[in-house]
């Protein structure tokens, strides 16, 4: 971070790391048992609360107070689960996540590409105010989102976009940090040369863009597409404050409202709410978690890129 | 050479136009508000900075302030050492199954922090939570977690939890640049594994090391989901005030408090841009001494 980081050295070349490469095969190294087994320990420290929720899942509110926690109940019944938790409320739950999948994905796909032409035109082009203009966007880096959420709450209201989709949308198409990515990525993947030789050609500049540098910038592109889709997937503040209609909620708010409705309204063990509030959960990670676990060469280069260089 | 010098602009201004509605135009409304009271008589008045003196001497603010720093100074050391301590692990090399250890230790962070909240909010639970059920069934004692002396460590865990695995692959990616030439200089050198670890990873983790350090400082001092989730829970613990973003919050939305909730907004963004700042300088001022 050039101006925020007086340790900051020029960009070296993007180093995009091979994730799937195996562990470092040192010679005459050996595998360790007494290493592993700690690591297996702090593994199951890890997945202990996601192998609770997989268990409570199956049970009813009534079990989940009266069974053990971490084993079944006599009488599963994880498929009743699911069905009451998409049937609650006229199918609430379903709203909330197609509101998701709606809000991350048009903010995931807006904020790459505004931060892969943005990182583009600061790392290829000089222009009045260049400079100023980045160390003002790497300056926000540090601006804390949910400080801002308040002020930005407050301005929608007067524009009338409190409760509208655009509310959660807008806020998250700006991403200085996937901006700041796209840059120091720019500057080495796509090469002067080919920019020259395409202008030579006589194409244009947003033929050259979107001909090549955003095929050159694909991985980048990427990597900021999924930070933004799962900052947005798993945001709260924002879409809590800036929505009050059921109906848009996100899973994030729609869950936690639920909570709320099983601690307070039906709390102990008549109500049905906290078996809905389990089995909710539990489905609206399954999708992020799948899609971590199968793009992970993606986020893993992508977090490189960012801690790599500075 | 024209048109290229148009074309720069173009490119950074669909993101910039952007960056001014919705970041700067906030900063700047809020800054405005802040100057403003509501009164019972007479609507809106300015009134300079006397809302910034009334929440430098408000006890609610500085306590939640006071809090996440205590938050602040504890888990992101712990969280940080532990991602430190995993990433070395991993790539050592000594590790069978490294790649599930990998997986595993990460996928936290794609659960959203509601779930995670929910989650260990009812694993804390002194009813139906297993830690209690395991306790009362062996009659061992166990920690009220969701009481007043442990909530803050319960919030820290949780937050442990959360992002351990994904501090632990940027500091891991970081390591798997450095050179393999390095490592077999040192071995022929006759270094061990300490030795490497602490005269080349380290300083080769320095970049990455202060970038989830910065992330920390940003993540803790906006503490908020956590504490708005278990507060349903323990509603006797935390406060409407706990953290200064839930301050904030509550002054805004349940107070009406506009003006008064942009200062506190204000003020909070600015105790993390000069938290942030005097991390990076005490980093870097250690490294040239």
């Amino acid at each position: 971070m050039t101006t925020t980081t007086p340790t900051a050295t020029t960009a070296g070349p993007v180093r995009t790391v091979p994730a799937a490469t195996p562990a470092r095969p040192r010679r005459g190294a050996r595998r360790s048992t007494p290493l592993t087994i700690a690591m297996l320990a702090v593994l199951a420290y890890f997945l202990l609360p996601l192998f609770w929720l997989l268990i409570a899942s199956t049970k009813s509110t009534q079990d989940l107070f009266n069974s053990f926690g971490l084993w079944f109940s006599h009488a599963p019944q994880f498929l009743t689960n699911v069905r009451q938790t998409f049937t609650q409320d006229d199918g609430v739950f379903v709203h909330w996540l197609l509101n998701t999948v709606l809000y991350a994905g048009v903010s995931a796909v807006g904020a790459a590409l505004l931060a892969a032409a943005g990182g583009y035109g600061f790392a290829k082009f000089r222009f009045r105010g260049d400079r100023i203009s980045f160390n003002l966007v790497l300056g926000a880096v540090m601006v804390p989102t949910t400080a801002l959420a308040i002020p930005t709450y407050l301005l929608f209201a007067e524009a009338g976009l409190v409760n509208t989709p655009w509310a959660v949308v807008l806020p998250s198409l700006v991403n200085p940090f996937g901006l700041y990515l796209m840059r120091i990525y720019a500057q080495d993947a796509v090469p002067d040369s080919v920019l020259e030789a395409a202008r030579i050609d006589g194409a244009g500049e947003a033929r050259i863009f979107f001909r090549i540098a955003l095929r050159l910038l694909a991985p980048g592109l990427v990597t900021v597409l999924l930070f933004t889709l799962v900052a947005t997937w798993n945001n709260y503040f924002l879409p809590l404050i800036m929505l009050n209609d059921p109906d848009l909620y996100p899973v994030t708010v729609g869950l936690s409202s639920w909570a709320a409705q099983a601690q307070n309204g039906g709390a102990g063990a008549s109500s049905d709410m906290l078996a809905l509030v389990v089995t909710g959960s539990l489905v609206s990670i399954v999708p992020l978690v799948v899609a971590f676990l199968l793009l992970q060469r993606y986020w893993q280069s992508g977090l490189a890129a960012g801690g790599v260089k500075q | 050479m024209n048109r290229q010098r148009a074309a720069g602009p173009l490119f950074v201004a669909p993101f910039m136009v952007l960056f001014l509605l919705l970041f700067l135009a906030p900063l700047g409304y809020a800054a405005y508000l802040s100057l403003f009271q509501e009164r019972l008589i007479g609507g809106t008045a300015f009134v300079g900075l006397d809302n910034y003196t009334q929440a430098l001497s408000d006890p609610q603010f500085l306590h939640g302030i006071g809090r996440v720093a205590l938050f602040f100074v504890i888990q992101v050391p712990v969280m940080l050492l532990l991602a430190l301590a995993f990433a070395l692990a991993l790539d050592s090399g000594l590790l069978r199954l490294a790649r599930v250890v990998r997986l595993g230790i990460f996928v936290p962070y794609a659960v959203p922090s509601v779930v995670a909240a929910l989650m260990w909010g009812y694993l804390y639970g002194p009813d139906f939570g297993p830690f209690a059920q395991l306790g009362r069934s062996l009659s061992l004692p166990v920690p009220d977690f969701l009481g007043d002396g442990w909530m803050l460590a319960s919030l820290a865990n949780i937050v442990t939890w959360e992002f351990v695995g994904y501090n632990m692959i940027i500091l891991y990616a970081a390591l798997r640049t450095v050179p393999e030439e390095l490592y077999e200089a040192a071995a022929v050198d006759g270094a061990g594994a300490w030795r490497i670890a602490w005269s080349i990873k380290l300083p080769a983790l320095r970049p990455a090391l202060m970038l989830t350090l910065l992330f920390s400082v940003i993540g803790s001092f906006q503490l908020f989901n956590e504490p708005k989730l278990l507060m349903t829970i323990a509603p006797d613990v935390i406060s409407s005030s706990y953290t200064a973003n839930l301050y904030a919050y509550t002054l805004a939305f349940t107070g009406q408090q506009v003006n008064y909730a942009a200062t506190v907004s204000f003020l909070l963004g600015l105790v993390i841009v000069i938290a942030s700042y005097a991390v990076l300088l005490t980093a870097n001022r250690r490294r040239t001494p």
